[in-house]
């Protein structure tokens, strides 16, 4: 056994774990590991904020299926990352943070920059670890990448006392480890695999719902073959967005409070659900009792506590959703079952699709929000990945950005993190950096983490920046006019920042696009862009997301433009 | 409905902090708790007692295993385990005759008594809590000083 510090060891078993990048900003509890990186061979990128550290490390997170690794110094620097790692959390986002933490003896003193930071982050994290001493810490580094990435990914927290990262110990790295209370994985559940397959063979109006899980799991070829042997429309949540090829026949899109009109429509005559890796969250499925007591539900999760938490369901298959979703593939294979498109029920689809896709009213001006993210998406090469932040210009490319390669498109649907999009864009980057990445924003969710810039530019992270300007905070404003009479309060961003002259004060290219030209040439010159790139483009602030299902309504009331 | 459920976890500390934290921040309540290490040093057992209609119920088993940190999680059948609780209360008593009458009362709940003053007296019971309600009922005449409760503690009987 080598001798070393905890700190060293820290590094070490990171390195061990295939880590290559560390998203993060130094301070005096965490000096012992920072002085760690001019002796290894991992990248640090620098950020400005610990919040937009986590967010990076979240995203590069999501597009690798690899824990992101965040670093942050204690008392301040630990709880900037909270909200980092609460959005990782409520997404499933697989995700390791280090925290410095005052030295043991000093623990519990009010020292200097000390927070409790297992405490408060107990509710928002998958698991959490304070070593104590330094031996300690290769295996807890191994724990916790293990459990962030394994079954349901999550955000693990390693919170390191200084004088655990100083001081020396003998130091074993185990390959080997056990943790008695955690199970990740179940075998696929053959019997409930065979009986969903009846189930959605035997009903009339069958539907695939396809939540965040079935991206998380890849389980995008198993999710097609089934949609296509059984002919069954797909429609996914928000978070499920892009699980399926969102210009593919049986595609609707997503349900929601903002879900495509076709996709809510069907989702509430449907008799027969297959819900793949999907909590029913309440901005997906409305007031589900409207529907729910016709509606059979067949809900796979790889978390058997989702199963009932927000919905009574008729069958569960508890397990990893693409090994599932592979068993019910061979059985079919097996049964030599193929269905053809002459049902009823599909026609039906097809017909509400159709006419949804020619009928629904857009803002009319030149740069309305739809002619803008249509235009995006007929820019962009199909890999590029997409990250979004948190309001309507997120709603406008839930609706009108089709994903077409699945696993493209990113966004902060749990928590609803404003200023998530672009430092997750700029971790989405760094593990994708072959393809273009974008954060479609809003001006008020990219001023949040707009100083994130510094990092896109002195790091050579050349990401785009779409800033939809309202010069507002577009959403509240909308349901403001919708429920509060038009009383405007807390709203108006009064033009400021300029973003273009923002994002050339940090070196990066602002480009703004007032037609479409513009907008088609702006968006060609940051695909070529070797800096990151800003492009703010000017909207309509009066334009509303729709179509719109109030909360506590049910999806088939939907207020559709007029 | 009423619920025992028995939780086994690691040894460690914060497990506590953790499992009442799930409680709150899942919305559930806790109706009582006890703890104590079992046979092996390496686990806690923790007995909680809960109210919740099925499926609350249900939920909370299904959040406490996915704890890391819990071992092992049972939702206890009240008809087939032998539960449990130890309450002390101190009473008033103004003569001789409260201290017998309680003393009577104390041993028809197969209670224990202490600390007999001449003003107070307290009993030591340990019993189902149905059967503590019962005797606080018929104690509060006395007039009730102080009471303290572990909270439920049981265990399966072989077989069930």
């Amino acid at each position: 056994m080598e001798t070393m510090t905890g700190a060293k060891a820290l590094m070490t078993a990171m390195e061990k774990e295939g880590v290559k990048e560390v998203f993060g900003l130094p301070g005096g509890a965490n000096l012992p590991m920072y002085d760690e990186f001019s002796r290894c061979d991992i990248r640090h990128i620098l950020t400005r904020h610990e919040q937009s550290a986590a967010h990076m490390a979240d995203g590069f997170g999501r597009v690798s299926r690899k824990p992101g690794v965040c670093f942050a110094t204690s008392g301040p620097g630990a709880t900037n990352i909270l909200t980092g790692i609460a959005t990782a959390q409520a997404d499933s986002s697989p995700m390791v943070a280090v925290t410095g933490q005052v030295p043991v003896a000093m623990i519990g003193k009010d020292a200097f920059q000390e927070s409790d930071i297992i405490g408060m982050a107990n509710p928002v994290v998958k698991y959490a670890f304070q070593p104590r001493t330094p031996g300690e810490v290769p295996e807890m580094v191994k724990k916790g990448f293990y459990i962030a990435e394994t079954g349901r990914p999550g955000p693990v927290l390693i919170d390191v006392p200084k004088d655990v990262q100083q001081n020396e110990s003998p130091m074993d790295f185990p390959e080997e480890f056990k943790i008695q209370g955690y199970h990740p994985w179940y075998d696929p559940d053959m019997v409930a695999c065979e009986k969903a397959i009846e189930m959605l063979l035997n009903s009339e109006k069958p539907i695939i719902l396809a939540g965040g899980g079935t991206i998380i799991s890849s389980a995008f070829a198993e999710l097609q073959s089934i949609a296509e042997t059984l002919m069954i429309p797909v429609v996914t949540t928000f978070k499920g967005k892009g699980a399926f090829p969102e210009n593919h026949p049986l595609s609707l899109g997503p349900i929601g409070m903002h879900g495509h009109a076709e996709a809510n429509k069907m989702m509430a005559e449907a008799d027969c659900v297959l819900a793949i890796g999907t909590r029913f969250s309440d901005r997906s499925v409305g007031t589900f009792e409207a529907f729910e007591k016709r509606l059979k539900i067949i809900h796979m999760d790889v978390d058997p506590a989702e199963i009932g938490k927000n919905q009574t369901t008729s069958l569960a298959v508890v397990g990893d959703v693409r090994t599932s979703l592979r068993v019910m593939v061979k059985l079919l294979l097996q049964k030599a079952i193929r269905k053809t498109e002459d049902s009823v029920w599909l026609k039906h689809v097809k017909e509400t699709k159709e006419y949804w896709r020619e009928n629904l009213k857009i803002h009319p001006g030149e740069m309305g929000a739809a002619k803008i993210l249509r235009k995006l998406r007929e820019v962009l090469p199909k890999e590029s990945v997409i990250t979004t932040e948190v309001g309507q210009h997120q709603m406008w490319a839930s609706l009108f950005y089709d994903v077409i390669q699945p696993g493209t498109f990113f966004s902060s649907t749990g928590l609803g993190t404003m200023g998530w999009g672009f430092p997750a864009s700029i971790g989405a980057k760094v593990a994708r950096p072959d393809v273009p990445v974008v954060d479609i924003a809003g001006d008020g969710s990219f001023s949040m983490t707009e100083n994130s810039l510094a990092t896109a530019v002195l790091e050579d992270i050349p990401v785009i920046v779409f800033v939809l300007n309202n010069s507002t905070l577009g959403m509240v404003a909308q349901w403001q006019r919708t429920f509060y009479d038009r009383r405007m309060v807390g709203v108006d961003q009064g033009g400021c920042p300029d973003y273009v002259k923002l994002a050339e004060s940090y070196g990066a290219q602002g480009i703004r696009a007032q037609s479409m030209d513009e907008l088609d040439k702006a968006i060609k010159s940051a695909l070529s862009s070797d800096v990151a790139t800003v492009i703010d483009i000017p909207i309509d602030p009066e334009e509303d997301v729709l179509p719109f299902v109030a909360p506590g309504t049910s999806l088939s009331d939907m207020i559709l433009p007029s | 409905m009423w619920s025992i459920l028995s939780v086994v976890v690691e040894n460690k500390p914060g497990i506590l902090f953790k499992v009442t934290h799930l409680f709150r921040s899942r919305n559930f309540n806790i109706d009582s708790i006890s703890v104590g290490i079992t046979d092996n040093p390496n686990y806690s057992k923790m007995t909680i007692t809960t109210y919740g209609d099925e499926k609350q119920v249900e939920q909370i088993v299904k959040q406490l295993d996915k704890m890391i940190d819990t071992v092992e999680v049972k939702h206890l059948d009240e008809h087939k385990t032998v539960f449990r609780e130890l309450c002390i209360f101190k009473l008033k008593i103004a003569n001789a005759n409260d201290s017998m009458e309680v003393n009577k009362l104390a041993n028809a709940y197969g209670g224990k008594v202490h600390d007999v003053r001449k003003d107070s007296i307290m009993v030591e019971l340990t019993s189902t809590p149905d059967q503590i309600k019962a005797f606080e009922e018929l104690a509060k005449p006395f007039g009730i000083i102080d009471v303290a409760r572990t909270g439920v503690t049981a265990l399966q009987r072989s077989g069930a």
